[in-house]
């Protein structure tokens, strides 16, 4: 029967070809425009590394102005001091932690063919590799030792890897960057971030870091963050001043694998807070945070407010053309009355004429969410081609596009549901009468 | 006129109506929200930056190795670029409006002041940085090449003179009166206001205080890495951009130049979300007006056919074409007049939705209004066909049976 009603459902499509594309664009339109925000928002909005997302936390400690918050509303500052970077790393409270910064840095080929190029990295500890689980093609990150001992360590990402060694196993070799040279230990493989949730700071949606070195020997060698600087006061003269001082450029990260171990971090936090105070530093109240990473994510406000604001409108939108498809079924199915009563009379039930016009509004719905997949298509290009930093988060993937069709369907039944109902209740009688 | 009977042949098909309402009041609602937010984007592209973005670009010099001099590189290139033909002015800078990256800085009347009078962005230049990003000198006079100081990367720039914007002068000194008096920046060392500028925007282009800035003679170094910022005469930009980058890679190949980037870019990427924005809610008011629209014309239609039998009967009555048009615009314009009235309800409750939500400003109360006219003409309009068909039944159908 299903099959049946499904030919009599397409049957009836093309026969009133007008208002059957009415309704077909309409729930495309509506279905594309809020499949095209949603998937954006879903992206973005999606957990990045979901097997530990809560166990990753930031930490964020207030050493700001007395006088004056680092945020209005009395939000702690985003990133913390060199001091107090390398005094919780050197306690090592943590399951695992990473003091990190953002570095651009001059990379002088051994190949004279290649011209000298800039590159963005990024400065961190060994266990930044164990929390945020890059993939490696070739080598493995450095260890504990090679932070203590501030080697000239590096790892490349894919790309520099591409550019300098045509792809090759390159660990063993040496890069010079900005004059030093550099024993490459590892190279990442394809790390597939949809953004830079561990940098939020400096652009969630920047370009991504080629390379990486021990934080220990990028302070040796004096490197200054490239990345976002804070101050509240001078910073004073030099680079041991400003190590030295209250400006804030780090990120510090640390994993804590149970709940008793993030308790326990807080109340060192808390301790370490309150002995620096007695020195003068920390003026402000106690405001210390361990936000993990979607409550950080939420903090910083990945997801751009646009991008709400247009998914909140695409789905208005949506309802707009669904009222819309309810009219013109409703226009439809009573124009068929007297088919509708010819059948009744015949002998079907209203439970049958109910399901032959759900099931001919499920092809109505079924048409338009391929012409809305299509649509969706063309509006995540134009999301591309609008917002060049979008690349990553503006794809359809198997699961949107199912939620797409699924979602066409659904609402077009909904839509179908009131007009149905009306068809049914057609008295064969007063149809029947000429 | 006819109302009554109108009202009655509507009151039977109630749902039909209300379907129709309901889109219409969605529409306004959301026709006048988006409406709002695009003119607000519009607004906000349409500040000036106060500097000439036609002519200019800029980018950064950074050399490797510890022999490089960058100090004394970043004067040779200086002289060497202004021997560059379609080369109108040479300057160093930190940074430049729009570009999302410099250096903020609070600025006080007295030193030691425990919170800043103001947030300036701190601009870092040479003695040819007004002349170069063309800003308006209104009062005092330009930076000398002798006031220029060297600074070392990671020492306090302490100028002894500045140039400030217009308008951070205004907030520094309510009374007027700037040129010549003494603001704090970086310590307790005083710099003298001793220039105007009409306008100069920040980096920063979502800052509260965006027309901000401070201008201070210093040339820096961030390491061994310099920026340079260049004007061409009028249309000569992008021939220049070649030449520079071409000159400068010859006369010293052991640095690396960064991608030279006009200033007209630094404002299309600086304003790329907001035209964005602009670009898709213009997109969804245009389909929700097309939807809308076909939506009244597949209703009209669907009556039009319903009622076939009693136009006739009223056309054999007596009833003219124009009756028959007038009727089926009257019964449009109150189906969307409803609908209207329920819209502008809805339109102010989402304005409030989004003043709470997001601290939007209030939507202006004439946006309903024009909201109205066009949400009536649109009705009128697409109502048009069906009702031309209507008036061309011919008043015999009413004596012919099924």
């Amino acid at each position: 029967m299903f099959s049946y009603y499904l030919q009599l459902g397409l049957h009836s499509l093309k026969r009133n070809p007008v208002l059957t594309a009415l309704m077909v664009i309409g729930i495309g339109l509506g279905i594309a425009a809020s499949m095209t925000t949603l998937t954006v928002l879903h992206l973005m909005g999606s957990d990045p590394i979901p097997w530990k997302s809560d166990k990753l936390h930031y930490v964020q400690l207030d050493n700001w102005d007395v006088n004056q918050p680092y945020y209005d509303d009395g939000r702690p500052p985003d990133q913390v001091t060199y001091r107090d970077a390398v005094a919780l790393m050197e306690a090592g409270k943590a399951d695992k932690q990473s003091a990190m910064y953002k570095l651009a840095m001059p990379v002088q080929p051994e190949n004279p063919e290649i011209k000298p190029f800039r590159a963005l990295g990024r400065v961190a500890y060994t266990d930044f590799f164990g929390m945020f689980e890059p993939p490696f093609r070739f080598g493995s990150p450095w260890g504990a030792s090679e932070d203590a001992s501030h080697a000239r360590v590096i790892v490349l990402g894919k790309e520099i890897n591409e550019k300098l060694f045509g792809g090759q196993d390159s660990v063993g070799k040496s890069v010079r960057l900005d004059g030093n040279d550099y024993r490459v230990v590892g190279v990442l493989g394809d790390w597939n971030l949809r953004f830079r949730y561990y940098d939020v700071t400096n652009g969630a949606f920047a370009d991504p870091d080629e390379f990486f070195i021990p934080f220990t020997t990028a302070i040796d060698l004096k490197q200054r963050a490239s990345g976002n600087n804070s101050c509240f006061s001078p910073s004073g003269d030099g680079w041991d001043a400003y190590l030295d001082s209250d400006c804030v450029w780090i990120q510090m990260w640390v994993q804590l694998d149970s709940a008793h171990g993030l308790e326990e971090y807080k109340s060192f936090l808390d301790n370490y807070v309150n002995e620096q105070k007695k020195l003068g530093r920390f003026q402000r109240p106690l405001n210390n945070r361990l936000l993990d990473v979607n409550g950080w994510m939420k903090d910083q406000e990945v997801v751009s407010r646009d991008m709400e604001v247009q998914t909140g409108l695409a789905f208005a939108f949506l309802i707009v053309c669904l009222v819309n498809t309810v009219g013109l079924l409703l226009a439809k199915f009573t124009r068929k009355a007297g088919e509708i009563g010819l059948r009744r009379a015949l002998g079907a039930s209203r439970r049958q004429v109910f399901g032959q016009y759900m099931i001919e509004s499920g092809v109505v719905g079924l048409s338009g969410g391929l012409l809305g997949l299509a649509l969706t298509g063309l509006g995540l290009i134009a999301v591309r081609a609008l917002y060049s930093e979008y690349q990553t988060v503006a794809h359809l993937d198997w699961a949107m596009t199912f939620l797409t069709i699924a979602l066409a369907i659904v609402a077009a039944l909904l839509a179908g549901i009131y007009p149905t109902w009306r068809a049914c209740r057609v008295q064969p009688a007063a149809q029947l009468k000429v | 006129m006819e109302i009554r009977p109108i009202l009655s042949a509507l009151m039977r098909s109630k749902v039909s109506m209300i379907l129709i309402g309901v889109q219409v009041a969605l529409t306004l609602a959301i026709v006048c929200n988006a409406l709002f937010i695009i003119g607000q984007r519009l607004d906000r592209m349409d500040r000036p930056s106060g500097v000439n973005e036609a002519d200019t670009f800029t980018f950064s010099s950074s050399g490797f190795g510890e022999g490089f001099d960058a100090r004394a590189v970043m004067k040779s290139d200086l002289e060497v670029m202004r021997q560059i033909p379609g080369v109108a002015s040479v300057a160093t800078t930190n940074s430049v409006p729009m570009s999302d990256g410099g250096w903020g800085e609070g600025i006080s009347l007295k030193p030691d002041q425990k919170t800043s009078t103001a947030s300036t962005a701190f601009y870092l230049v040479n003695d040819s940085a007004v002349q170069t990003f063309g800003l308006n000198l209104i009062a005092g006079r330009d930076f000398k090449p002798e006031e220029v100081m060297d600074v070392k990367f990671g020492d306090r720039p302490q100028p002894k003179v500045i140039i400030l914007t217009k308008a951070l002068s205004e907030k520094m000194f309510p009374d007027g009166g700037a040129l010549g008096k003494q603001v704090y920046l970086t310590g307790n060392e005083p710099s003298t206001v001793i220039g105007i500028v009409e306008g100069m925007q920040q980096p920063w282009m979502s800052s509260d205080e965006v027309e901000y800035s401070t201008l201070a003679p210093v040339y820096m170094t961030y390491g061994n890495a310099s920026r340079y910022l260049v004007r061409a005469e009028p249309g000569r930009r992008d021939e220049v951009m070649k030449a520079v980058e071409q000159k400068l890679a010859e006369v010293n190949p052991s640095r690396i130049i960064g991608k030279l980037k006009g200033l007209q870019d630094y404002r299309a990427d600086a304003y790329a979300s907001d035209r964005a924005m602009a670009i898709i809610l213009g997109t969804v008011i245009f389909a929700l007006l097309a939807i809308t629209a076909l939506g009244i014309v597949g209703m009209a239609s669907f009556w039009v056919a319903q009622r076939t039998r009693q136009i006739g009967t009223r056309r054999a009555l007596g009833a003219t074409k124009f009756d028959i048009l007038r009727y089926f615009h009257t019964e449009n314009f109150i189906i969307t007049s409803l609908g209207l009235v329920l819209g502008a309800i809805l339109a102010y409750a989402f304005s409030l939705w989004m003043m709470q939500a997001y601290q939007s400003p209030k939507l202006p109360w004439y946006y309903v209004p024009i909201g109205f006219l066009c949400l009536w003409a649109l009705g009128q309009l697409a109502v048009l066909g069906p009702a031309l068909r209507a008036s061309r039944v011919p008043p015999a159908i009413a004596t012919r049976s099924v």
